[in-house]
């Protein structure tokens, strides 16, 4: 018995390397990916490093296809709705189109705006198209361009305006920038060089609206106050596209609730920034939305699919999850999870000379480490973070001399 | 097989480290060293999983 035919919605990151997967099996017979977007697949990190400092040209971004007969790509074309029996999709323009073998849904997220985002001059940056109009909008050098929000994307847009030689104020809601997620002295470490090369960072300054008669002129704090602005660029985080799962049975909530093994459903998985799934490794029930998690769940939902059909075994997904931001020449990577951490603890250089490893603590536990410039380390803390560390032992591992050797705490 | 880095593209992040711990490892620089290009059958698994992760596309196998 072969595998009857299957669709993956959302042809990105997680749907693509959903398609490698199930090609690499024998037989699976057919598969269809939907997406929304007209361009193949293509890689999004770029956009806001090389592309925006214009060292690529976009079509550099582009993913190395799956050549093979048995998969139909079909772009453009938007997916509105799931039944779960079938399973059938309905597409955009009224038709239905039933799928016995499965859907796997890479959706993926998309930028939450604010009032007056549709004005002119107002970008966000998650797409080809994105990243192609606010580099028009760049090159017509604007006086002052206002980047609503101090997360990854925000420091790295900021980081491409200041290359570009544009003047950029960073709006960051907090009171101090990364704070919620990196801690107030990593945050700030992280933001130095934007300081050093002129970047101004307003802190506790959440962005409110937008104005202007046609173009943006002005962006609203949510205390009142107004600042004069000719470009803004909203990064003020995702989320996840599950509209089209309105009235499907599925549980939708903050993403596409799974279980351990990425399955939503009879015959229906999810993979990426859609999917929220209970992390046994780190106890934790929410999404990722990280490129690296993008690419193993992908490839993970493929095969948990497969395995309803037994061509492969069943296994729950677990990850430490991994994430990077470039900024100028600074290498940013967080591993482990800093959701909800209770201590942070410089354990390797300092925030000073810019190259350090920071330790996290959640609990009695050692949850994440962030490197700044430090990628060594870094891959050592992530093997290290595979299982439980004890905050205690990670500290004895990372005082016992030049960092944490490849051996684990507990091993001997 | 034979693994190939490209070196442009590289930009030494350390995921392959992670997955193939035997074949790639990073110095005290940063900088990424192979520790042997002939991959046996054994090590393809990892070296199949380093490529796949690899963020910048850098590594390939060849005959
Ligand atoms: C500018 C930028 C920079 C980034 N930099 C980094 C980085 O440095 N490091 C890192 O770890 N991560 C980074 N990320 C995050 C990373 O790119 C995402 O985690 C990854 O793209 C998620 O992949 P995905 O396939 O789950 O979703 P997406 O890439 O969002 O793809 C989902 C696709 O589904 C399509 N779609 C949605 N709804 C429908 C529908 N109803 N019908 C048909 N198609 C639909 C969408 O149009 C989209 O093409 C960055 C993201 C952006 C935007
Ligand atoms: S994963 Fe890729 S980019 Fe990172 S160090 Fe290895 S080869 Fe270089």
């Amino acid at each position: 018995m072969k595998v009857a035919p299957i669709a993956v919605v959302g042809a990105s990151l997680a749907g693509l390397t959903a398609v490698q997967a199930l090609t690499e099996s024998p037989a699976v017979t057919a598969v269809t990916v939907f997406g929304d977007e007209p361009h193949p697949p293509y890689d999004r990190p770029p956009l806001s490093k090389e592309v925006l400092r214009g060292v690529w040209d976009v079509g550099r971004c582009a993913l190395k296809p799956v050549e093979d007969p048995r998969v139909t790509w079909r772009t453009g074309v938007t997916v509105t709705g799931l039944d779960q029996d079938g399973p059938r999709l309905r597409l955009a323009g009224g038709t239905a189109e039933s799928f016995p073998g499965g859907v796997l849904i890479a959706t993926g997220a998309t930028p939450r705006t604010i009032a007056g985002a549709d004005l002119d001059g107002v970008h966000v940056l998650r797409s080809l198209d994105d990243a192609l109009g606010l580099n028009a909008d760049l090159d017509r050098l604007p006086g002052r361009v206002v980047v609503a929000g101090g997360g990854f994307i925000g420091a790295e847009v900021a980081a491409a305006c200041v290359e570009r030689g544009l003047n950029v104020t960073v709006l960051e809601a907090q009171d101090a920038p990364f704070e919620r997620v990196l801690g107030a002295e990593v945050g700030e470490a992280v933001m130095a060089e934007h300081r050093a090369r002129g970047v101004q960072i307003r802190t506790a300054a959440a962005v409110a609206a937008l104005h202007g008669p046609g173009r943006v002129e002005s962006v609203e704090l949510a205390d009142g106050s107004h600042l004069p602005a000719d470009v803004v660029v909203l990064g003020l985080g995702v989320t996840p596209c599950v509209e089209w799962l309105t009235g499907s049975g599925l549980t939708i909530d903050n993403g596409v609730v799974c279980d351990a093994s990425l399955a939503a459903a009879p015959r229906i998985v999810a993979a990426g920034d859609v999917a929220r799934w209970p992390n046994h490794r780190f106890g934790e029930f929410r999404r990722v939305e990280h490129w690296d998690n993008a690419i193993r769940q992908g490839r993970h939902a493929a095969l948990r699919l497969l395995a309803e059909h037994g061509y492969a075994e069943k296994q729950d997904f677990t990850t430490v999850p991994w994430v990077w931001s470039d900024q100028y020449a600074n290498k940013l990577q967080v591993v482990g999870s800093t959701v909800d951490f209770a201590e942070v603890v410089v354990a390797h250089g300092t925030t000073a000379e810019q190259r350090f490893v920071a330790l996290y603590r959640r609990g009695e536990h050692l949850v994440a480490a962030v490197g700044f410039n430090n990628a060594r380390l870094v891959t050592r803390y992530r093997r290290l973070l595979a299982r439980p560390v004890r905050w205690n032992d990670a500290l004895a591992y990372a005082a016992s001399g030049a960092g944490p050797a490849s051996t684990r705490p507990g091993d001997h | 097989m034979k693994i190939d880095v490209d070196w442009d593209l590289c930009d030494g992040n350390g995921v392959c480290a992670i997955e193939a711990p035997g074949v790639f490892e990073m110095d005290d620089d940063d900088e990424l060293h192979v520790l042997k290009e002939d991959i046996e059958e054994e090590e393809r698994p990892q070296v199949d999983a380093a490529i796949r992760v690899c963020p910048k596309r850098a590594l390939s196998l060849h005959p």
